[in-house]
């Protein structure tokens, strides 16, 4: 008998929020056992809770938390090759791997997420450009479907399951095992190169310039500028510093200890904020020497930092336009944003490389622009302007941020869609995968509704 | 790989601390020997040990009410330390709710072999070999359940009292060869066994309990409670009248 506990679960965003009964398996077999007592209710599986919306949650339904499930089952020094449960995070791979030559292949902005989420999400980092996303570096994975069964699943052995799993948010079943490469590295540390972008214009010369060479790149923007400033922000760039060693300070991490007021954030305090970030970094540019992880993470040293965003959440926007796009569709959103003045100060511009092997994996060779936004009247609305103005440049949302979406800009972005859906046939043609996301999307039937 | 200075034998190796608790004596340099009944769990963290820390894990079969099999694995666990320290950590037990104990008087017993007969059998046959080596340090998760008898969980409780006794007579006998005895009675643990209890409350992670193990051994400390704080609300709870507590229902 397994364990359930009955539990509030919330996105990243806390905007999203979801009564639901959860297990926590701790051995393997309790993943499968959980699994046989679940009923037409349905189940997700819930990681490290990084997921900004409802694509982890499971209202009035079941989830399962694998965050017990964080053992590293086998490791090959000689190609990199990792054996994962799905609830090791990238903090284990930095910790175990990184003094050992090797990096993840991809890493989300946050530490905290953990492997199997990665596959769900397909997540991307600061390398797209050059290494892709982390489905890239699957091998197989172990997956336990509907029917009870676990199968071994790898791009040659099922094809369609592995392209439907890969990006597939969970939905076509329970993530046992995650085998990946991972990369190789020169150092720990890298130098860092900031410098000032003027506006749009500036900031997708410098990406062209910089994109199929730079190691790691990622621009900060700042969206509540205008006019001529319209684009501005901080470009920066990461190449592996072999030779070179920063101090590693071991960092405390701190953590925001309550929800802070909704009026702390508005558009004076942003706009404050925003001039000093960018003035920081003086006109020249600079470099530095920095841990490898504290680049890739830098959030991670302020531990519940959704808080400042007090006690009704925010939501996250991360969409891709294509390159041809991406000037019309920046330009557009952009102004969309300032207008409405609502941006929070973490807004984040960076190119993508090439499309992901899932057939709802985000990337796609163009540009991502990502930012928070406080949970107010207004957002929703916004939102959907910003949704239209993706759709229109031919652009997707990431569905690991979302929380809004509507099932026919779904179906419009991502146009491997059906294919996804004739896999949810097959595999769990009575819909025991289920999340909010599901339901909202129209990928699986709202409750009820026969 | 050259055995590590410490060697620690993790019995009870499956659960949520025994599995933070050889994370981080393997982290802190010692080789580890799991040893448990579910042998496929327990290759599964040997193998992250290893992956993790670089350190040596093994994995051994054990089952607490399997006396007659304590003698060997004592002797093994003795041979895989080599010239090493052999350190014991004690984190096995099963915890059934007292209605289910009060259905079936045959799982009276069962805890209390479990939680008390096996650690008394495991800890008789590694005193002499812990005496022999004249160092080392044996670490026994208690509970606070022992402290009091409860209408809740007096079974479970009576055997981690009577586990607590007998600690507290080995500790003087291996006090005399220079090996500490250190009994941790946890508070509320997030782990298997209270996920989803009600009345949960100041609930700490296995991985802060394993780190308070591996400082308090450390520091020779005979007895803790983790969190802390739990000393006192444990000597609030062992100071109200019988008379008054038997009204309890808690």
């Amino acid at each position: 008998m397994t364990a359930w506990k009955d539990m509030e679960l919330t996105g990243w965003g806390r905007a999203s929020a979801a009564k639901t009964r959860a297990c926590r398996p701790e051995r393997q077999p309790e993943v499968a056992a959980a699994l046989a007592e679940t009923g037409a209710e349905g189940i997700i599986a819930h990681g490290a809770g990084r997921a900004y919306g409802d694509a982890a949650l499971n209202s009035g339904g079941r989830a399962m938390l694998t965050t017990r499930l964080d053992r590293l089952l086998s490791f090959d020094a000689s190609t990199g090759e990792v054996v994962a449960e799905p609830g090791v995070c990238f903090r284990d791979l930095i910790d175990a791997f990184v003094a050992r030559g090797f990096m993840p292949p991809a890493s989300p902005g946050t530490a905290f997420a953990t492997v199997g989420g990665a596959v769900a999400a397909d997540v991307h980092g600061k390398n797209h450009d050059r290494h892709g996303s982390f489905g890239d570096h699957v091998q197989w994975f172990d997956l336990l479907t509907a029917d009870g069964e676990t199968r071994r699943v790898s791009a040659e052995s099922d094809p369609e399951l592995f392209a439907a799993t890969i990006g597939g948010m969970g939905l076509t079943g329970i993530l046992r095992a995650v085998c990946f490469r991972m990369l190789p590295h020169a150092s720990p540390f890298v130098r860092v190169r900031e410098r000032r972008i003027r506006n749009l214009d500036e900031f997708l010369a410098a990406f062209a310039e910089i994109r199929d060479t730079a190691t790691f790149s990622v621009g900060w923007i700042d969206a509540l500028a205008r006019g001529n400033d319209a684009g501005r922000g901080i470009l920066e760039t990461a190449e592996f510093a072999p030779g070179e060693a920063a101090q590693m300070r071991p960092r405390r991490a701190r953590a925001v200890p309550v929800d802070l007021p909704g009026f702390v954030l508005n558009s004076w305090t942003v706009r404050s904020f925003n001039e000093v970030y960018f003035r920081r970094v003086p006109e020249g540019g600079r470099e530095r020497i920095a841990p490898f992880a504290e680049f890739l993470y830098p959030l991670d040293s302020i531990h519940r930092w959704n808080r400042i965003y007090g006690r009704k959440g925010f939501y996250q926007f991360q969409c891709v336009v294509p390159d041809d796009a991406a000037r019309a569709a920046l330009t557009t959103l952009l102004s969309e944003i300032a207008e409405a003045g609502a941006a929070s100060f973490l807004a984040v511009l960076k190119t993508l490389g090439r499309e992901g092997r899932g057939y709802l994996s985000f990337p796609m060779r163009g540009h991502t622009l990502a930012l928070d936004f406080p949970r107010r009247a207004a957002t929703d609305a916004l939102l959907r302007r910003l949704e239209a103005i993706v759709l229109s440049h031919g652009g997707r949302v990431y569905l690991a941020k979302d929380a809004l979406l509507s099932p026919e800009a779904l179906r419009a972005m991502y146009p491997k869609l059906p294919q996804f859906e004739q896999v949810l046939a097959r595999v769990d043609p009575n819909n025991v995968f289920v999340s909010d996301l599901a339901r909202r999307l129209a990928l699986k039937p709202v409750r009820g509704a026969a | 790989m050259t055995a590590a200075a410490e060697t620690w034998l993790v019995l009870g190796g499956s659960s949520a601390i025994a599995r933070a608790f050889a994370r981080v004596a393997a982290q802190d340099g010692a080789d580890v020997l799991l040893a448990g009944r579910d042998r496929d769990d327990l290759e599964k963290s040997a193998a992250d040990i290893a992956i993790r820390s670089g350190r040596r894990a093994a994995v051994v079969d054990f089952d607490a009410t399997d006396f007659k099999s304590h003698a060997a694995l004592i002797e093994q666990a003795k041979r895989e330390a080599g010239a090493g320290t052999l350190g014991i950590f004690i984190a096995f037990g099963t915890m059934p709710s007292q209605a289910e104990i009060d259905a079936d008087a045959t799982l009276a017993f069962r805890t209390i072999e479990s939680n008390y007969t096996g650690a008394v059998s495991i800890l008789q046959h590694a005193a002499p070999v812990l005496e022999a080596q004249g160092r080392g340090a044996v670490i026994a998760l208690g509970s606070v359940a022992g402290d009091r008898g409860r209408l809740k969980n007096y079974v479970y409780g009576s055997a981690k009292a009577g586990l607590g006794a007998y600690l507290q007579g080995l500790r003087a006998r291996l006090f005399r060869s220079g090996v500490t005895v250190t009994t941790v009675k946890p508070g509320f643990v997030d782990t298997a066994m209270t996920f989803g209890l009600p009345g949960m409350f100041l609930v700490a992670s296995p991985d802060a309990v394993a780190r308070a193990c591996l400082a308090a051994a450390r520091r020779g400390r005979e007895e803790v409670y983790v969190p802390f704080f739990w000393r006192g609300i444990m000597t609030v709870i062992r100071n109200i009248p019988e008379r008054i507590f038997k009204r309890l229902s808690i």
